[in-house]
């Protein structure tokens, strides 16, 4: 008995959670996760009673939860290859796909105590024992970092050394707390954390960084999710992700 | 499903039972030892030393991975030490994954431990010692034969629990292919790639082991 009582009550504190049609789901790249916080912010403050519910993780990790038929609107990655594979998959509407920002891969290195690394050759020096870069099936920044180490003929040296993290950010923990010599993100992450990781230099020979966004096919709020895709194109959203140092698309 | 089996890598499956036999070599020898010191030894602050070092069960093992990542990653005392005199890190290595899994299955060695040693009888245990018997010998001879049934189906369980482990893990020791990705991380690796079969087939292994060993600690703890 009392146990109905406490699902009742439980149903009815749901209820309005679920039936609420101004919420909107972004899954987005963890690269983008500063920025789409401010962007989001402004998104709902542009339109009132629309809340944006925002998912961060790696780009193939949300389409893998798309994929799964995750309830979100709009998908946001850090790559195209991703993104294509989700069109393949038929999981966006593609007439809505736009890429909306561009950005630089860049190798870093701890503040303190880095190796002091110049090129990319002195990766495969003895005194550098740990790289951190993204997982290269499901992580954009891993698959940017494998074409320009594959550019300059370093990969296959460098794989005893390399250390595989599950989103851009979770490299850049690695590096700032000292345990890698290097590694491998976005100009945009290492300027969130200047006080503990250096930017070495911007790698070549790698396909362009530049971010696609879409509207999922099974999304409910279709009309609201390519509301937040036309927001991405205004100066208003431009200026926020340049400020946080993304380039245009 | 046959095509995944054959060419399926078997380093992970080795990895993770290399962990689980450490790991749970540690959480033995030192389960028993604090298990033994709660169940017969009165001394202050001893629930609360007992509570501590059963945390790790009931924490999440995000807790645990954190915990080692402050106090052994390059940048604390103890890691910066090693690291400088010994050029050793924990971190990244599989040494790490045993120290986060041994930490994690302590609590199920030390709690049957505590309780099989509180279930021997001390009147056997008096009559070896008016027999000549030394403390140790009365403690070799006597009390762990008969606490061992007890021990050993903790001990099972732990290395079940050390076979599973995977956020502590994950956080120090990393999921490197071919050094550090060990089971469970091969098949959360597998799934965020798509690689459904792998997955799957990662998940039959893993919990067939599982279910036998689980199986032996129930005979055991039946045998009790």
């Amino acid at each position: 008995m009392r146990l109905s009582r406490l699902l009742a009550t439980l149903s009815l504190i749901a209820v309005p959670l679920a039936a609420s049609a101004q919420d909107l789901t972004v899954s987005a790249a963890a690269s983008l996760t500063n920025a789409f916080k401010d962007v989001g912010a402004q998104f709902e403050k542009a339109n009132p009673g629309v809340s944006v519910k925002l998912n961060f993780a790696a780009s193939g990790a949300l389409l893998r939860q798309i994929e799964q038929g995750a309830p979100v609107d709009v998908f946001a990655s850090a790559d195209q290859a991703t993104m294509d594979r989700g069109d393949k998959q038929g999981l966006i509407d593609a007439a809505t796909r736009r890429d909306f920002a561009a950005n630089s891969l860049v190798l870093i290195e701890p503040v303190q105590g880095g190796a002091q690394v110049r090129a990319l050759k002195d990766l495969a020096d003895g005194k550098i024992t740990r790289v951190a870069v993204g997982k290269v099936d499901t992580v954009p920044v891993g698959r940017y970092t494998k074409q320009a180490l594959e550019s300059a003929g370093l990969w296959s040296t460098l794989q005893p050394k390399l250390v595989f993290a599950d989103n851009v950010r979770q490299v850049l923990d690695y590096v700032s707390r000292g345990e890698v010599d290097a590694g491998f993100v976005y100009r945009t992450d290492a300027a969130i954390m200047r006080d503990k990781v250096k930017i070495v230099l911007t790698a070549q020979g790698h396909d362009p960084v530049s971010y696609p966004a879409a509207v999922i096919k099974e999304s409910r709020n279709k009309k609201l999710a390519a509301k937040f895709l036309d927001y991405l194109a205004t100066p208003e959203a431009g200026k926020i992700l340049e400020q946080y140092g993304f380039g245009k698309p | 499903m046959f095509s995944t089996l054959t060419s399926l890598d078997w380093f992970p499956l080795g990895l993770s039972l290399k962990v689980a036999v450490a790991a749970t070599l540690f959480a033995l020898l030192l389960g028993t030892g604090l298990g033994w010191l709660f169940a017969r030894r009165r001394f202050p602050g001893r629930s609360l030393l007992e509570a501590l070092f059963m945390l790790p069960l009931v924490l999440p093992p995000t807790v645990v991975g954190y915990a080692i990542l402050v106090a052994a990653g390059r940048r604390s005392a103890l890691g910066a030490w090693l690291y400088r005199h010994f050029d050793y890190t924990l971190i990244f290595s599989w040494h790490g994954a045993v120290a986060a899994s041994a930490i994690v299955a302590l609590p199920l060695v030390l709690k049957s431990a505590s309780a099989a040693f509180a279930g021997v009888d001390k009147s056997l245990e008096a009559a070896a010692t008016t027999l000549g018997q030394s403390a140790f010998s009365v403690f070799v001879r006597v009390t762990l034969p008969l606490a061992w049934p007890g021990i050993l189906a903790g001990t099972l369980l732990a290395f079940a629990r050390a076979m599973g482990e995977f956020g502590a893990s994950l956080m120090v020791a990393g999921s490197i292919p071919g050094k550090t990705e060990t089971l469970s991380m091969a098949i959360y690796n597998a799934s965020q790639a798509g690689n459904d079969d792998l997955a799957l087939m990662l998940v039959i292994i893993t919990s067939v082991i599982s279910v036998l060993v689980l199986a032996l600690s129930n005979r055991f703890l039946a045998r009790r």
